[in-house]
């Protein structure tokens, strides 16, 4: 099965205009010895037979469709409202290509710049770019864009313990070749012992609100310490929470970076999801990705193009803040419709929706024989919860004789937390969803 | 008519949220310190909010409106089917983090990808974990670092790349902290072995070879090149942008190429979503294979039957986790359902189309305007978009008159090595007939550019902007909209 339109007929006429008396002519060039290998991949399929094969592989899934999902981490079950899907579909946005040619892409480079906007707004910076791939890698190019900005002079980056642990292995991934040094052990447990632990040889504190736990960070008088020591604050934070919370730009940050999965992208097994990244506009020209700017065209009409190219890569080659050439375009799209549909009350009320149903929950579940809370419960829409079991084995039976899928075992990213379990609470998650987990909890403590 | 910003549509007390009320008693809400005072969102109705995303729509360009000659890019069409699949609830709506007894249909699916990207490649195995192209070539990069420091060697410092490849190469090297150093083609476009020669040393870690190279041509000297490299102890990166032309016609590491990125978005038909997401999954050989990012599904031995028979490990000498979770998993179910349908001779006969159709279209514009390099290309050719007889005209006012005609223009000025460079891959997805008209439209340019030079120069005329100030753009940045002071007069 293809999607070739040339007919046989075609061909011969093809290669008369050409000049040559075959296709395999065209491949000359290639080493004959090498040329026309055998290639073992499965027979092809139909085009109904290869839907039922998907069927049949998401058969063996269990999906959070008409399940109670209580895991969250990084990725958090969020409604999706279908006037999002239904954008996105338009192939004019989903089968353009990056906006090279601003006169016949201004659909995709206006949905960016509000995009940007949205983003400016939410986290109370000045700027934002037009996206990384996630949070993780946003994370990773704000500590490639601290060094810039210290001009690397200040090998040191701090991040906060309860920074995602997975986000702090994939900066240590990008930054292997390099010589900064990643210091998120030993720096103490509240934020004053991060800023005490920047000195003038760092470059930045990373610290994430809500963090990996959940709980919400006060950072009053944070940038202030950080700034004394001539480095930059950067704040992690999760966008659903900028509903209720207090915006990082408001507390002083220089970047703010966070995961947009939240924000009308959907679970999708881990990907594609959105990295956003927005900074004080001192440090544009040092920001890395796709920057969509406002312009005029020749008869003084508003249009919009790709800009600041002088710091990419296809000008500025090794030089380049990053080697990133693309944004996550559809995902841009898909939260620039989110942000638009939910707009100023209907994010605050998702966000209340989810601190107050987490909250109702996190107490029934304290009150449960055997299980406690961690922490002083100032948390958003998150928390940790000892268990009178190994997660594990607990995740198991809630699986199998409830039907609700569990929280993070915390082991599973930290030795020795084998009963903790880091329970995520949203607006998908109706009372009766809560009182069936903490039913099932009690069940299964007994 | 330019389309309002979005907040300017706004309206106070208008929204488009349809969500549930709260139905648990309420909780004290943290301190007021740390509460927000104000949301600036836009305040829309749902037509309203509808209507202004269809209408910027309809200002874009795309595959599904028409030709797409973006050379490098290959925006071949996007099979409907590879949409309906990505979005099978049972298989998006997981949570990465379930364990792997709960996804296994998600994780055989990857498996599978990663054997076929493995064979289609010729090597050891893949991992779908990079994000795009560009993350492929880092990834890539480390790994060769990586394998080299595992043997000691740490004064492999040198990347060399070839003066035809992609900007994100040289990026990509700088980011890995190794050193790009750029070597020359030949005349013919290959890599020049006497510029090769003299970075044939100890300080050599790998060389960054995009084939068919950036000019469309097949480098006649990379069996060559690479065992050069070698002999010199250094690795060999494939960029995989152009595996178009190559699937099942040759397999890259049976060329030497020890590591390589595939883009799914490209060569598996997945679409570019204006900008992304794509997937850039990365294949690699023996010496490299345990080097791969992961987490990687894996098969583990055992019986039929097995509940968990698949499962997610990282390679024993990973570089590490190059973002959160597996990949793009949406992509990859698109690209999956892609190389499926097509199977090894679908793919083979989709590589030997997309080369008749590039060669034919070279054939047609033989003599239309300079073809610096005349050879049998592969998948895209590179034009110079100059005419003797017409001085005034730039590769840009080609492009720009080709909007007029209805046709989204070729990439142009690079690659950097031919002057006013017209980037043509026209792709397999193409028709004779819709190739017959491209061509008569750049003839008819060609045409006008001699007699009525104006209509380029002050091409596009049917877009739905004009020629736009992009210096303006960078000097009095304006990266977000701002309120005005004043209420408009009406």
């Amino acid at each position: 099965m293809t999607y070739l339109p040339l007919t046989d007929r075609e061909r011969v006429e093809m290669l008369a205009r050409i000049g040559v008396p075959s296709t395999e002519t065209l491949f000359q060039a290639v080493p004959e010895e090498v040329r026309y290998p055998e290639l073992r991949l499965p027979a092809p399929l139909s085009e109904p037979e290869i839907l039922a094969e998907l069927r049949a592989l998401g058969a063996q899934n269990v999906a959070v469709t008409d399940r109670a999902c209580f895991l969250g981490a990084g990725a958090c079950n969020h409604f999706v409202p279908s006037i999002v899907a239904h954008i996105t579909s338009r192939s004019e946005f989903y089968t353009a290509y990056t906006p090279y040619q601003p006169e016949i892409s201004q659909g995709t480079l206006q949905v960016i710049f509000e995009y940007q906007t949205m983003i400016a707004r939410l986290t109370g910076m000045d700027v934002s770019n037009a996206s990384h791939y996630d949070g993780a890698t946003a994370l990773a190019e704000s500590l490639i864009m601290a060094q810039g900005v210290a001009r690397g002079r200040r090998s040191r980056a701090v991040l906060a313990p309860s920074v995602n642990p997975v986000y702090r292995e994939v900066a240590r991934t990008y930054l292997q070749g390099t010589d900064v040094e990643i210091i998120d052990e030993g720096c103490g447990v509240t934020p004053q012992d991060w800023a005490a632990a920047v000195d003038d040889r760092t470059a930045c504190l990373v610290v994430q609100t809500p963090d990996f736990y959940g709980r919400i960070l006060d950072l009053r008088g944070i940038a202030e310490a950080v700034h004394a020591r001539g480095a930059l604050l950067i704040v992690l934070v999760d966008p659903i929470s900028l509903g209720m919370l207090v915006p990082p730009g408001a507390l002083g940050a220089d970047i703010v970076i966070g995961d947009g999965q939240p924000l009308g992208i959907g679970l999708q097994y881990g990907g594609p999801y959105l990295g956003f990244f927005a900074c004080r506009a001192e440090h544009v020209r040092r920001m890395s990705g796709r920057v969509v700017g406002q312009t005029v065209d020749v008869e003084g009409k508003r249009g919009f193009v790709m800009t600041l190219v002088t710091r990419e890569q296809h000008i500025r080659r090794e030089k380049a803040t990053s080697n990133i050439c693309t944004n996550q375009g559809l995902n841009v799209l898909a939260a620039a419709v989110y942000l638009s549909a939910l707009g100023r009350s209907g994010l605050s009320q998702v966000a209340n929706l989810c601190y107050q149903r987490a909250h109702y929950a996190a107490s029934a579940i304290d009150a449960l024989p055997g299980y406690s809370l961690d922490g002083d419960g100032l948390f958003f829409k998150e928390f940790v919860v000892h268990c009178p079991l190994p997660v594990q084995e607990l995740n198991r039976r809630l699986l199998d004789e409830f039907d609700i899928i569990g929280g993070l075992d915390l082991s599973t990213v930290e030795a020795g937390r084998e009963r903790d379990m880091l329970v995520c609470v949203t607006e998908m998650n109706p009372r009766a969803q809560i009182d069936r987990l903490v039913a099932a909890l009690a069940e299964v403590a007994k | 008519m330019t389309e309002p910003i979005i907040y300017e549509l706004s309206v106070s007390g208008r929204s488009a949220a349809h969500l549930p009320a709260l139905d648990v008693p309420p909780s004290p809400l943290p301190p007021a310190h740390l509460l927000r005072r104000e949301l600036d969102l836009p305040e829309v109705s749902e037509p309203d909010l509808m209507r202004h995303y269809v209408r910027l729509s309809q200002l874009n360009y795309s595959v599904d409106t028409g030709m797409y000659p973006l050379g490098s890019c290959t925006m071949k069409y996007n099979p409907k089917v590879n949409e309906d699949a990505a979005r099978i609830p049972s298989l998006l709506n997981v949570h990465p983090l379930q364990p792997a007894e709960t996804a296994q249909g998600n994780l055989a699916l990857m498996y599978g990808l990663q054997q076929a990207l493995a064979e289609i490649g010729g090597f050891a195995g893949s991992s779908l974990q990079p994000a795009a192209g560009a993350q492929g070539e880092l990834t890539g990069i480390l790994m060769i670092r990586a394998w080299h420091r595992a043997r000691g060697d740490t004064r492999r410092q040198v990347i060399l790349v070839p003066d035809s490849a992609h900007g994100t190469n040289p990026a990509s090297t700088s980011m890995a902290g190794l050193r790009a150093v750029e070597i020359r083609s030949d005349d013919r476009g290959n890599v020049d072995l006497e510029a090769l020669a003299p970075h044939l040393n100890d300080q050599l870690a790998g060389i960054m070879l995009t084939n068919p190279n950036t000019l469309g041509l097949f480098d006649e000297h990379v069996c060559e090149v690479c065992r050069l490299v070698h002999e010199a102890g250094g690795l060999v990166y494939g960029d995989g942008a152009n595996l178009n032309a190559l699937m099942g016609i040759v397999k890259p590491a049976q060329l030497g190429i020890d590591v390589m990125h595939f883009n799914l978005h490209k060569t598996f038909s997945t679409p570019h979503g204006g900008g992304g997401p794509g997937a850039g999954p990365v294949g690699a050989g023996e010496r490299l294979v345990d080097y791969l990012p992961g987490p990687i599904a894996v098969r583990k031995e055992g019986r039929e039957g097995d509940q968990a028979r698949y499962t997610l490990r990282m390679p024993a000498h990973s570089i590490g986790r190059m973002k959160a979770h597996y990949g793009h998993f949406a992509v990859l179910v698109r690209a999956y359902t892609y190389m499926r349908m097509l199977g090894a001779e679908g793919l083979r006969a989709s590589s030997e189309a997309a080369v008749l159709n590039a060669n034919y279209l070279q054939a047609l514009l033989r003599g239309v305007f300079p073809l610096p390099h005349d050879r049998t290309c592969m998948h895209e050719f590179v034009l110079e978009g100059r005419l003797a007889d017409a001085p005034g005209i730039r590769a840009l006012d080609i492009a720009k008159r080709l909007m007029d005609y209805g046709y989204h223009p070729p990439t142009n000025y690079f690659p950097l090595i031919v002057p006013e460079a017209l980037m043509i891959e026209p792709t397999e997805t193409e028709s004779k007939q819709e190739l017959d008209r491209f061509a008569s439209a750049l003839r008819s340019i060609a045409e006008e550019a001699r007699r009525e030079p104006e209509l380029l120069h002050n091409a596009p005329i049917s877009a739905p902007v004009r020629r736009l100030d992009e210096v303006r753009a960078a000097r009095d940045l304006v990266l977000s909209w701002t309120r005005p002071t004043r209420p408009a007069e009406d």
